[in-house]
């Protein structure tokens, strides 16, 4: 894209999508990771996100939020800083998954698909996470945790929490 | 982090080298790794082809369809590009075997992606790998990185005059993209929905172009069969059912994990021996013996050999090796408003009789579960289901349908016991929130 200088994007994410869309036989292969890693940076596909995908792979913003709206880690809206997402699917619910997801909304004080007040966390309850023999397990953002008890579960929140703080003292706010 | 579990009874072939640092490329070369690609290289496709027929080894993706027969469909000359794809997307429930292999051996499934381009003549094969799996798509990159590096990817892998190239795809959240189909839809950057069959992937995949596409674990086992040699890898297993596989055994067990065990090994050994049997001591209820689309099993019988026929005979399915075991505590009514959850959620809404269908199950399911729920019901839940088999594009139909049925046909008391306002014999979780 020669318009680099317009990007939304920072200069890296920029220069990555330049060598993405010519990586496949067809540029239009490089759609799904470059919102995913859009997402990433941004921390939703607002309408600019989408808008500049469209422009960099030749096809139109309706037919990118077509796309987008199918897959389920693709979202519209911002999130928590950290995002909790619980498996409840089988093997994590016969390990008591349901229990886990019950004690985070009430740390958190929030439910399904919500953002605490000061927006460090959201929580959502997730599909199969694929951590099925080491159930019950969350990921937050990409990272995982397994093998949860509500007691475990205090630990990763407290350790998200001390990560904010410390992030915020450093005057940082980039996405995770 | 994923812990890595061990049972004497387990045959290490596919995870020879789990836990030892083969994510590293020089690790993997000291390990063996590469010789079957280079010899596969000498040797070239009707050697490849003829081993991999020789070997028995049949898609561990849960088909079951033999590798070796797959890999001789795609024809030899062919106008348009041919591609290699590997399903990396692993998302049934239950199943967690793949995640093992993008952590512990990345370079077995690039190898094995090497050998299968040489044999269909491909000069570019792609990994995809579930979104949500972030951390193994960095080793897998890094490792693809590293072969490149080693001129084991390129213009000219192993300094010969073949060309490959590996290039490793993220999906971002979808189960259906784990059908073949959706999955080179995604990867063309589209919605992820199925495709109509014929024409095969064999002739016309992606790109248009003729494509091979492999579970993870199929692919991950083929640079062992050529280092083994094919037969020597079929006699592991039993009849018909090449080698070993990576059993996923999950729930209520007091050791679960991934077990590599031979092609046929007793399901009831399986959960008592290797596994360590129901945690805590308590009655085993229930099995679902690979992912959640397949048939639940009663204990009366698990005395099965685990290899695709014989779980076939049994009226379920082999499927994708996750074992699911499920404990006297656990209201069957629940499980079964889980799965079907999870399929309606998962649906891509294409076919009408998956998508209309899954969520009504769903609906019907929750209001059973809450206890209001009549005798009608149970019929009815059976006869929507049955109508959803064999009526859709892809097997996400019957993959939520299936498992329905098998839950009301062998578990019709427990349906009965949530009647007429009853409240869940076991009182749980009533609410799925899923949306």
């Amino acid at each position: 894209m020669s318009t680099e200088s317009l990007s939304i994007f920072s200069p890296q994410l920029a220069a990555r999508f330049d060598a993405l869309v010519e990586k496949y036989p067809l540029r239009r292969s490089a759609l799904i990771p470059m919102l995913l890693y859009a997402q990433d940076e941004i921390g939703y596909l607002s309408d600019a996100v989408m808008e500049e995908v469209a422009e960099r792979i030749g096809i139109t913003t309706l037919d990118v939020r077509n796309v987008a709206s199918y897959y389920s880690m693709l979202r519209f809206k911002p999130v928590g800083k950290y995002n909790v997402q619980v498996c409840t699917n089988i093997s994590c619910m016969l390990r008591g998954a349901y229990d886990i997801f019950e004690h985070l909304q009430d740390r958190l004080g929030i439910g399904h698909k919500g953002v605490t007040a000061d927006g460090v966390f959201s929580l959502e309850e997730v599909e199969c996470i694929g951590v099925c023999c080491w159930a019950p397990a969350l990921q937050v953002n990409y990272d995982f945790h397994d093998d949860l008890t509500n007691e475990k579960v205090d630990d990763v929140l407290a350790s998200y929490r001390a990560k904010a703080r410390s992030e915020q003292a450093e005057g940082g706010s980039a996405h995770a | 982090m994923p812990r890595l579990v061990s049972h004497p009874d387990e045959v290490k072939i596919v995870t020879r080298r789990f836990g030892m640092g083969a994510a590293e490329i020089d690790r993997y070369i000291e390990l063996g790794g590469y010789e079957s690609a280079k010899k596969c290289l000498e040797q070239g496709p009707e050697f490849i082809i003829n081993e991999m027929k020789a070997s028995g080894l049949r898609g561990r993706g849960g088909a079951g369809f033999p590798t070796g027969l797959k890999w001789s469909f795609v024809p030899k000359q062919s106008t348009k590009p041919k591609y290699v794809l590997v399903n990396g997307d692993e998302s049934e429930p239950g199943t967690c075997k793949d995640h093992l292999i993008f952590l512990h051996d990345p370079h077995a499934v690039i190898e094995g992606t090497v050998i299968a381009g040489l044999a269909i003549g491909a000069k570019t094969g792609f990994i995809y790998l579930r979104g949500e799996y972030r951390y193994l798509i960095e080793i897998v990159e890094k490792a693809v990185a590293d072969a490149y590096a080693k001129g084991f990817l390129g213009k000219n892998i192993f300094g010969s005059e073949t060309e490959f190239q590996v290039i490793v795809q993220t999906g971002a959240g979808a189960y259906e993209v784990g059908e073949e189909s959706a999955l080179m839809e995604s990867l063309e950057g589209k919605r992820g929905v199925p495709r109509i069959k014929p024409p095969f992937p064999a002739v016309v995949g992606l790109y248009g172009g003729p494509t091979v596409i492999n579970n993870a674990e199929t692919i991950a086992t083929v640079p062992h069969i050529f280092a083994m040699g094919g037969a020597a890898y079929a006699a592991v297993g039993s009849e018909r059912n090449g080698g070993t596989r990576l059993f996923g055994i999950s729930g209520h067990v007091e050791r679960p994990g991934v077990y590599e065990l031979p092609m046929g090994y007793n399901l009831k050994k399986m959960i008592y021996e290797v596994a360590g049997g129901v945690r805590g001591g308590r009655q085993l209820k229930a099995v679902v013996p690979g992912g959640s689309s397949t048939p639940v099993l009663l204990p009366s019988e698990i005395d099965l050999g685990m290899d695709f026929d014989q779980v076939g005979k049994a009226g379920s399915m082999l499927g994708s090796g996750g074992v699911v075991v499920i404990d006297d505590q656990t209201c069957i009514v629940e499980f079964a408003l889980r799965t079907i959850s999870f399929y309606a959620h998962e649906s891509c809404g294409w076919c009408i009789p998956c998508r209309e269908g899954t969520d009504w199950l769903k609906k019907s399911l929750t209001r059973f579960h809450a206890g209001f729920g009549t005798m009608k019901d149970i019929d009815n839940i059976q006869y929507l289901a049955e109508n959803m088999m064999g009526r859709t594009f892809c097997p996400l139909g019957d993959a939520a349908a299936m498992p329905t049925i098998g839950f009301v046909k062998k578990f019709r008391k427990e349906f009965e016991d949530h009647l007429n306002g009853k409240p869940c014999p076991f009182a749980k979780h009533v609410e799925v929130a899923l949306v």
